[in-house]
């Protein structure tokens, strides 16, 4: 086989596989839109984090604005330490409410953020200060059954 | 007593094979300087470790693709999230049957005529001969196979994942109906470019790695006999795919802990 139509087909296939990795990377996996920059990180203290995981997303408003990094325990408050990255592009007031939600039914739990009305906004490494508590669905349970059991006793005679 | 023997001459033989193969690749990565400067040598090795295998890869990554499909669909459909198809499909491929389906198939299409052809140059004595020219037939013949396998295994993977996504893709949104647009959303949702994506490619060259340097390592060590050359051939198939399996566990077990 001659030198051109070999290097001809070496190309194509080199090009062949240059591209199915573009596009592994860019319509599979999207780099581009999601990816996060520059971010800086965020602590919140949690009673109970359910199941959120390291490298859940953190969102606002439903957009993805950050993941988490790190959660630990923290021995001296008793709460779990959860410590994420905010794109850097977004600025969340110092009243930010942090809660842990589920997306759908049976889906992942992700890190939501509602933004306060304050005008300072929060620093890099600031820690965020209202927190809610993952829903732990047998303390739902359980908080229905008491109130209906409460419902249901006669009036305490006075 | 003997048993005691035995086990002595079994585990000097590993070792000793171990410091050989050791020994082998150092000889290839010191002369490998050769095959890129004489780039006509790799290319020619591409083309027929890269190029000749396109056709089993992309072929068998389409199958892999519809049965993943239909399986899947089968499966998610039990709890009502048939959408999220194109994720299984997509993090399945990935992660784990790209790299290891594509690496099987590259062992015994380009790695078992890796050692066919350096096993008969061996039979022939056409290694020797280069040796008494003063070519050295580690920087002719075996360093431009090796990284002819070491290029082409990370992008024949690239190819397979990118055919069994479009079959997943065939069978979920063209036969079975599923939404296009919830397809393609959650599995970009899903797939982590650096987690799934980049760990996909380096699983795949480190597979590359591997089968080339089994591949030449059993080509150039075989008994210079027709025998010899047909139990060296089957050598590389079984070992690489062994090889691949375990180096797969542990890179995944590395990888993907779901921290």
């Amino acid at each position: 086989m001659s030198r051109t139509t070999l290097d001809l087909w070496v190309g194509i296939f080199v090009a062949m596989g240059i591209a199915a990795l573009l596009f592994l990377a860019l319509k599979v996996g999207s780099i581009s839109g999601s990816e996060i920059r520059s971010p800086y990180t965020l602590t919140a203290h949690f009673d109970n984090i359910g199941g959120l995981k390291a490298r859940a997303p953190v969102k606002s408003s439903g957009v993805l604005v950050g993941r988490v990094e790190q959660i630990r325990y923290d021995n001296e408050r008793f709460q779990a330490e959860v410590v994420f990255t905010v794109d850097g592009r977004y600025k969340f007031p110092v009243d930010t409410f942090a809660n842990i939600l589920t997306s759908g039914l049976l889906g992942e739990q992700y890190l939501g953020l509602e933004p306060g009305g304050e005008e300072k906004t929060l620093a890099p490494g600031e820690t965020i200060k209202k927190t809610q508590s993952a829903v732990v669905l047998e303390k739902l349970i359980s908080q229905f059954m008491f109130d209906k059991a409460a419902e249901g006793e006669p009036a305490p005679a006075k | 007593m003997g048993g005691l023997r035995k086990l002595g001459s079994v585990a000097i033989e590993v070792v000793w094979q171990l410091g050989f193969i050791a020994r082998f690749f150092w000889l290839i990565l010191v002369y490998s300087g050769q095959s890129f400067t004489r780039l006509n040598l790799t290319i020619r090795e591409l083309y027929f470790s890269g190029v000749l295998s396109l056709l089993i890869i992309l072929v068998s990554g389409l199958f892999v693709g519809l049965v993943l499909g239909l399986q899947g669909y089968e499966i998610l459909q039990r709890y009502g999230s048939s959408d999220s198809m194109g994720t299984m499909v997509a993090l399945s491929l990935l992660r784990e049957l790209g790299p290891v389906v594509a690496g099987l198939l590259f062992a015994s299409r380009a790695g078992s005529a890796v050692t066919a052809e350096i096993g008969l140059m061996k039979v022939t004595e056409q290694l020797k001969a280069m040796d008494m020219m003063a070519v050295s037939p580690i920087a002719r013949v075996v360093a431009p196979r090796f990284w002819g396998g070491v290029i082409s295994m990370p992008l024949l993977a690239a190819m397979f994942s990118t055919m069994g996504i479009f079959g997943g893709w065939l069978i979920g949104v063209v036969f079975i109906g599923i939404d296009d647009g919830a397809f393609w959303s959650q599995m970009q949702a899903a797939v982590d470019f650096r987690y799934d994506v980049l760990n996909g490619v380096i699983k795949s060259c480190a597979f590359g790695v591997a089968v080339s340097l089994i591949a030449v390592f059993q080509g150039y060590d075989c008994v210079p006999t027709a025998e010899g050359v047909s139990r060296a051939i089957t050598r590389t198939v079984v070992s690489s795919a062994l090889a691949i399996l375990a180096l797969d566990f542990v890179m995944t077990s590395f990888m993907f802990r779901g921290l």
